[in-house]
């Protein structure tokens, strides 16, 4: 299982990418996994504002349905229409192709509290 | 020769019939049914004799798994037997030949039947009053929230939130959105109770009511109703008891008497109806003085003229569904409750507890037991140990039915990562459970030994791995001819 080391992650399995002031979201490979063959990906609209903790879409798999919970602070500015159509990228690429939305920063900040991927490794490890 | 075919359309020949009408002797009408509504084309309905329609669904019956068939051990569902008896008196003339729409006082006998069974639902539940109509569980619980809805607001004190464990059946939150509040989750504390100081902190001004199942889906009574109760009512707040796990319960405690204000119950579950593809539901509702004006309308009252249904009621919330709920299967539970009597239904009780433990005791060698004290009707397991080896616990679930077991209800609740839940019921033998428990037994030495075997189940089943990913992507629900 992978966790890439330039990535920041939260304790709700989502990924955070960081380049600039926009962050890329989308959920761990561990999360996919637990979850199994995802079949419906609900998402935002572009414009939507969300604080970090809030639920910004919803995520069904064969066996059961997940929030999905913003790890910033900001707006979206982009989400991945793919995931409409074809949902299992989330299980096959959850990294890359399966990513969920892209958000503008407005808090910088808040970048520091989320968890390096080693820190949520040894997080899931104790699970 | 083997059936394997799908579906009757695929049997299906063009002019081959099963049934010959006479020659119509009477002229067609014309006019009599409005242009609008005459059908263009004719129906796609399969052409079959009679011969191939009953070979037909009962070899699709014996690829099924049933009550009849086997052991069915899905947690929170109570798939007890279903006595024959239940259907012979369901099938009376008297009963089975009702209109609805035939006057009450030529069905005084029906009404009586509700009446009276209205009376055992809310003796067993120690609630004064009680509606019939709602169809299912779910149902029961959304008809709850309506009339707590009206409570609150006459009297003047709208809320906003109502309150469900992390443990809860996925019905209540659905519920809570459908009567239009919103859903505010607590977690349950390391023993899998309802944690006070979480409550006390979520419980405020807004809140309108708390759904509690008792004992919940871990199987565990709520040792502190009486407190949870208290912090509710303090707030002018009310108690809804989710009644899927009644079956724990009957004749030794009641949800009236611990402080509920409302409580469904699932007919098809606790009283031997039957469940799922085998009939409809139905999930009456019994209530306290409190929520009583707010009954949906009618209420079966006695008056001198007999039995009556009672629209007088200027609180009511209305109707929750068309006539008097689904009839058949209160005549069913009605008999069952007259054949168990009350030592019978406390018996039920006590011996789907012993049953439950039972195979708690058999199994927590091989399985992890997450929340292990108290457990009453049901035993939720974890299958952590065996997916640490890479076996699945929807893969032992499969191989289960290798086994001629249906699988216990799986990843519910969602506080036991890889969950086992087992319902045994009281009407399974001691060699049944033993079978059963044996079974899972030998899945976990399989899971050593040779963990394809499990991985690859079922393979004794008429169809065998199915891709549930493409069934939920693609949903199809409607048979096209091709």
């Amino acid at each position: 299982m992978e966790f890439p080391p330039e990535l920041y992650y939260t304790k709700e399995h989502e990924w955070s990418r960081l380049e600039g002031d926009t962050v890329t979201i989308g959920i761990t490979d561990y999360a996919q996994s637990e979850l199994g063959d995802v079949v419906f990906v609900e998402l935002p609209e572009t414009g939507a504002k969300f604080n970090h903790g809030d639920v910004f879409g919803t995520i069904e798999a064969v066996k059961a349905v997940s929030d999905m919970y913003s790890p910033v602070s900001g707006e979206v500015i982009e989400i991945n229409t793919a995931l409409e159509e074809t949902p299992e990228l989330v299980n096959q690429s959850p990294y890359e192709e399966g990513w969920m939305i892209k958000m503008k920063l407005s808090d910088k900040a808040v970048i520091d509290s989320l968890l390096s991927a080693e820190a949520y490794q040894k997080m899931i490890e104790g699970e | 020769m083997k059936d394997n075919t799908n579906s009757i359309f695929d049997k299906s020949r063009p002019g081959r019939t099963g049934y010959t009408l006479p020659h119509l002797n009477i002229q067609p009408q014309d006019g009599l049914i409005p242009e609008r509504f005459l059908r263009r084309t004719q129906p796609n309905l399969p052409e079959v004799s009679e011969g191939t329609v009953v070979r037909h669904f009962v070899n699709l019956s014996t690829k099924n798994h049933h009550v009849d068939k086997g052991f069915y051990p899905l947690g929170s569902c109570t798939m007890k037997y279903n006595p024959k008896v239940n259907n012979k008196i369901a099938q009376l003339p008297g009963f089975a030949e009702l209109h609805p729409f035939q006057p009450s006082a030529t069905a005084q006998g029906a009404l009586r039947l509700m009446r009276e069974l209205g009376r055992a639902f809310c003796e067993i539940t120690g609630m004064d009053a009680i509606t019939l109509q709602p169809a299912a569980g779910a149902h029961g619980e959304f008809t709850a929230l309506l009339m707590m809805r009206a409570y609150h607001a006459h009297n003047g004190s709208p809320r906003k939130k109502v309150i469900i464990p992390d443990s809860a059946h996925g019905t209540n939150p659905a519920s809570i959105i459908m009567a239009g509040y919103e859903v505010e989750q607590i977690k349950s504390n390391s023993k899998g109770l309802l944690d006070l100081d979480a409550l006390k902190a979520a419980v405020n001004e807004d809140t309108a009511a708390l759904m509690l199942t008792n004992p919940n889906t871990l199987g565990i009574f709520e040792s502190g109703i009486e407190k949870i109760a208290d912090i509710i009512h303090d707030a002018d707040a009310l108690l809804y008891m989710d009644g899927a796990n009644l079956n724990a319960l009957m004749g030794i405690a009641r949800p009236g008497d611990m402080g509920f204000d409302a409580v469904h119950l699932n007919l098809h579950k606790t009283f031997s109806t039957p469940h799922g593809g085998g009939g409809p539901g139905s999930g009456p509702v019994a209530v306290n003085d409190k929520l009583e004006p707010f009954l949906p309308y009618p209420v079966i009252d006695v008056k001198d003229e007999g039995y009556i249904f009672d629209y007088e009621r200027p609180l009511s919330i209305g109707r929750v569904g068309s006539f008097y709920g689904n009839f058949a299967v209160m005549v069913r539970a009605y008999t069952y409750i007259l054949m168990m009597g009350s030592e019978g239904l406390t018996r039920a009780s006590l011996a789907a507890i012993v049953n439950a433990n039972y195979l708690k005791n058999k199994l927590r060698e091989y399985f992890d037991l997450p929340y292990s004290e108290n457990i009453l009707h049901e035993v939720v397991f974890s299958g952590s140990r065996q997916a640490k080896k890479g076996v699945k616990t929807r893969e032992i679930a499969k191989r289960l039915l290798d086994y001629g077991f249906h699988a216990p209800t799986v990843y519910f609740p969602l506080i036991v990562p890889e969950a086992l839940m087992i319902e045994p019921t009281e009407t399974e033998t001691m060699e049944t459970l033993d079978a059963f428990a044996q079974a899972l037994i030998d899945i976990d030495k399989e899971i050593d030994e040779n963990p394809e075997m499990v991985k690859s189940a079922p393979h004794t089943t008429p169809v065998r791995q199915l891709d549930e990913a493409a069934a939920s992507r693609k949903l199809k629900l409607k048979y096209t001819k091709e």
